[in-house]
């Protein structure tokens, strides 16, 4: 838990700076490599090492509850989701087709729609300076306690409601996984 | 994040020994391809269909998306677990409220068999 | 100039590591395991090679790496080729935050044993281990074959099945350890003198039988059923590019070994330590200590798997999802409680361990009261001319 802690008001400097830009170019590279794979198989995977390099740059910057929790259940659980579709869905026919490629004249004038904006604001907004308290994160009434105590401490406390209301959508994730599966299961059989 | 360096460097190296051990087994053995040798296995027989066109029982899918849920769920308790002698009762009813939703979720689950894979 | 400096020695560690557990593995456990199998099953085993067949690893390795190393011809190439290395890289990793003993000193050296003690060590673990599920899906996949694709999905399926219980598991130990740090939890065992096998008893049985089925060893090795799938998710593999998948199996039961002796049998700690009777087996080093209680539980899976017949798909799934998430969720309610009832101080733990052990003791005694029941009803059955 050293490294950054040298230079206060900056996490990013130094050696770190430098893994944060390795990971976020890598990041970035897989994510365009999600999009231009034309096996889908091939997309998940890179999604899934963009998953994973995102998980790098959490814990970078001290949110290591965060990154772990990216692991698990991004790396871990949604993209296994995501194989069972694809492979559910995958006939050979598919993969050889050029399924998405002939709108990309309208998605690149979408994407520019998008990117000037953005641009824009990130080009014009003065950020608010990173907290002075580098261990922000992982702070629990005064104490440097750890990124997992700090979140408990935030989210068992101050944020009850939103945390009760999660609930209320995992169960209504899991009768939507049932309704859809099951009807579906119940005509195969 | 210091502490968290080794980890990355442990994983590449892991991903270099079967690399390593890959490409070097490959200059040592001998390759003598045939057709028949690199048909899929079917026990002999020649192969029907393409493997990738089988299909398969939605269930699987089904398992994943209950599995995505129920580790949510899991991750929700690890925080609350580590803290939990700070939160004290009012800890413990909070997670009960949201263990009792959930197990609701569970039991339709259940009584909709879908955690019957037969 | 000082050439070990911890950084330094940090690095030395993870090379010592991703050297010497392969090597473990595939020149003592494999051979372990099929001596012990042999003399389960009243055969030799393998004892040719060397003296009492002790270098049938060496054998091994040479015939596994100069195999001719097939790639099927409708195969996906480059996914084939990388599903081995995912199924290793993810079992290997999870030994850097395994605590297999304290700080030690080797003459002026200090140094500890572990590679990194990092604040989410239990989470960590959970995290890397769920990432293996893609090696066994994706070589599945990628050799094109019937078989392996089944048995890459089931393996999935019974992957993430099991994931669940194994996290709720170990949940409700952390509402006794306070920490997800793997050094600290050994430590909280040795300070309150109580290992937490005791009071997280169904916590350990669940996460025992949830590590042998994220395995896929038996009872649990579905994604493997020869009588079904020929050879499961590696059906088409050979040579290499096998024995990394068979590494990277190994390797997950010994992660699965160690993080089962550092959370439920206080890790390196020797039994009992603050017993002055028992002050004599403090005689072994902390790591020989680790390495026994490891040592058990792999011992435990090679004695799993030559007792216990397979599951059925529907069993096992039945098993994870109506039995061991019912059960781990109440646990965790239970640990809660009792907790809760004496706060501040740790007697809630030792209760339950008393409450626990009892209900052990009683279970195991009904089950041989049956046993023998049943023996007597059998015996009764038989027609008294049949006996002589």
């Amino acid at each position: 838990m050293t490294g950054a802690q040298a230079v206060p008001g900056a996490l990013l400097t130094g050696a770190a700076g430098w893994l944060f830009v390795i990971f976020a170019v890598l990041a970035l590279g897989m994510a365009i490599a999600v999009v231009v794979a034309r096996n889908p198989i091939h997309s998940a995977l890179f999604l899934l090492s963009s998953f994973l390099l995102v998980a790098c740059i959490f814990i970078l910057q001290q949110a290591e509850f965060v990154g772990a929790v990216q692991i698990l259940v991004y790396a871990g659980g949604i993209m296994v989701l995501f194989l069972f579709v694809i492979m559910l869905v995958h006939q050979r026919g598919v993969r050889e087709r050029l399924t998405f490629q002939h709108q990309w004249d309208v998605a690149l004038l979408f994407v520019l729609a998008f990117l000037l904006p953005f641009l824009y604001v990130l080009w014009t907004e003065r950020f608010p300076d990173l907290p002075q308290n580098l261990d922000a994160f992982r702070t629990v009434r005064g104490k440097i306690a750890g990124n997992t105590q700090a979140v408990a401490w935030v989210l068992y406390r101050d944020y009850l409601l939103p945390f009760e209301v999660a609930s209320v959508f995992l169960l209504v994730a899991m009768i939507g996984a049932v309704v859809l599966g099951k009807r579906s299961a119940e005509k195969v059989d | 994040m210091s502490d968290y360096l080794p980890i990355l460097v442990f994983a590449l190296l892991a991903a270099a020994l079967p690399l390593a051990t890959i490409l070097i087994a490959r200059a040592l053995q001998s390759r003598k391809p045939n057709p028949a040798k690199l048909e899929p296995y079917e026990c002999g027989i020649e192969a029907t269909t393409f493997a990738l066109d089988t299909r398969f029982s939605v269930r699987y899918f089904l398992i994943a998306v209950l599995f995505v849920v129920f580790d949510v769920e899991t991750i929700f308790l690890f925080p609350w677990a580590v803290m939990f002698n700070r939160l004290g009762l009012f800890g413990l009813i909070e997670m009960l409220i949201f263990l009792t939703i959930l197990v609701i979720g569970y039991f339709y689950v259940w009584k909709r068999k879908a955690l019957d894979w037969a | 100039m000082k050439v070990l400096t911890p950084t330094v020695l940090t690095y030395l560690k993870v090379v010592i590591l991703v050297a010497v557990v392969p090597a473990i593995i595939g020149f003592v456990v494999v051979l372990a395991e099929r001596r012990l199998m042999g003399f389960m099953q009243a055969r030799l085993g393998p004892n040719r090679v060397g003296p009492k067949g002790l270098l049938q690893g060496v054998a091994d390795l040479v015939k596994l790496v100069t195999k001719e190393d097939i790639t099927p011809s409708r195969a996906e190439r480059a996914v084939y080729f990388l599903a081995p290395v995912l199924a290793v890289i993810p079992a290997l990793t999870a030994l850097a935050v395994i605590p297999f003993g304290p700080a030690i000193r080797i003459g002026k050296v200090k140094t500890t044993l572990w590679v990194t003690d990092v604040n989410i060590g239990l989470l960590f673990l959970l995290a890397i281990t769920s990432i293996g599920v893609y090696g066994i899906i994706l070589g599945g996949w990628a050799s094109n074959n019937k078989y392996s694709l089944l048995g890459g999905l089931r393996s999935a399926a019974q992957l993430v099945s099991y994931e669940v219980p194994m996290g709720l598991a170990l949940v409700s130990v952390l509402l006794m350890t306070r920490s997800l740090s793997m050094v600290e939890i050994v430590h909280r065992q040795g300070r309150l003198h109580l290992w937490f096998i005791f009071p997280g008893l169904l916590a350990f049985f669940i996460y025992f039988v949830s590590g042998v089925a994220e395995t896929n060893r038996n009872p649990f090795d579905l994604p493997e059923a020869e009588s079904e799938l020929v050879s499961g998710f590696n059906t088409e593999y050979s040579g290499v590019k096998f024995a990394f998948f068979f590494l990277g199996e190994y390797a997950a039961m010994i992660v699965i070994s160690c993080v089962a002796v550092t959370v439920f049998l206080g890790g390196w700690l020797p039994p009992f330590p603050h017993v002055a009777a028992l002050k004599f087996l403090r005689i072994l080093p902390p790591l020989g200590w680790f390495l026994i209680k490891a040592g058990l539980f792999l011992f435990g899976y090679i004695w799993f798997r030559s007792t216990f017949p397979r599951y059925r798909f529907d069993q096992l799934m039945a098993l994870g999802w109506k039995w061991l998430i019912p059960i781990s969720l109440a646990n965790i309610v239970i640990v809660a409680c009792a907790i809760l009832a004496t706060p501040g101080r740790s007697n809630g733990m030792f209760v339950l361990s008393y409450i626990f052990g009892g209900l052990f003791v009683v279970m195991f005694l009904l089950a041989k009261l049956r046993q023998k029941l049943a023996r007597r009803e059998r015996l009764a059955a038989i027609p008294a001319s049949a006996v002589e």
